[in-house]
């Protein structure tokens, strides 16, 4: 079931960028910040964490869940250190991911040509 | 009139994109991402027996590497032109960002290139999903405080 929901929840972040991006002249590079935007936006009042616990790893995937992990670390940290957290604690959850991003494409841009 | 008549020619000749049939592909793809998002993470945690959340750190991780990858191989632009939005929302699209970034300044040298450009097309997800989760976050101190 949990794969249902996954793939309804993931298939429509996408849909829905897709409209934007088809009937605005906007680029893909404002689409991905902009679902960055709201899914911190979402974290707010922890509307997002109801939605992963619905669909599970069909919204981790999305670039969504980076706001929401990036905002969901900071008040984490918070609760600990006081207000200082939100910036002491704001990278805890998605440096795997940027770490892996940066590390990935440096090493494999000494490897590989540009293609076209 | 001059103006009416070129905007018509215009239109008349921009290629018209299939608005339906984009949207029914990103949807499909975009699930089948999160799919995998989902299959993965069970995969690690049965196999590698370790809680949820470190599981989804490793999915994530595993996402960017075949992003990357197939922006290696060339394939991932290819890809995009059919699947549209569903692999650039995704976490891929983040990874292929910062990879053809990075692949194609690699001639420019390793500082003034690689490193000066990699964050080139990935940097607005990452300053405007700080800056926004810091406001967000003092919003959420102020109103439900922590």
């Amino acid at each position: 079931m949990i794969y249902l929901n996954s793939f309804i929840f993931c298939g429509l972040v996408c849909l829905i960028a897709q409209l934007i991006l088809d009937n605005t002249k906007l680029t893909p590079g404002h689409m991905t910040t902009i679902f960055v935007v709201i899914g911190a936006f979402l974290d707010v009042f922890g509307i997002y964490d109801k939605i992963i616990l619905w669909a599970g790893g069909g919204a981790m995937v999305p670039i969504t869940s980076f706001g929401h992990l990036l905002i969901h670390g900071a008040m984490a940290t918070t609760v600990d250190v006081g207000i200082m957290g939100l910036m002491s604690g704001m990278f805890n959850l998605t440096a795997s991911g940027i770490t892996a991003a940066i590390v990935f494409s440096f090493f494999l841009s000494l490897i590989f040509k540009p293609k076209d | 009139m001059e103006k009416n008549k070129y905007k018509n020619l215009v239109a008349k000749h921009t290629p018209k994109e299939n608005i339906l049939c984009n949207g029914l592909v990103a949807f499909v793809v975009g699930g089948l991402m999160g799919v995998l998002g989902q299959g993965l993470i069970d995969i690690y945690s049965y196999f590698f027996n370790i809680s949820t959340s470190d599981a989804a750190m490793l999915m994530i991780v595993t996402l960017v590497f075949l992003g990357c990858f197939l922006t290696c191989l060339g394939f991932f632009d290819k890809l995009v032109h059919f699947t549209r939005c569903g692999l650039i929302l995704p976490i891929t699209g983040f990874a292929h960002a910062m990879m053809s970034a990075a692949l194609e300044y690699r001639k420019e040298g390793f500082i003034t290139g690689i490193g000066a450009n990699m964050f080139k097309l990935a940097g607005s997800v990452i300053i405007f999903g700080v800056v926004s989760a810091y406001v967000f976050g003092l919003l959420r101190l102020i109103i439900i405080g922590g």
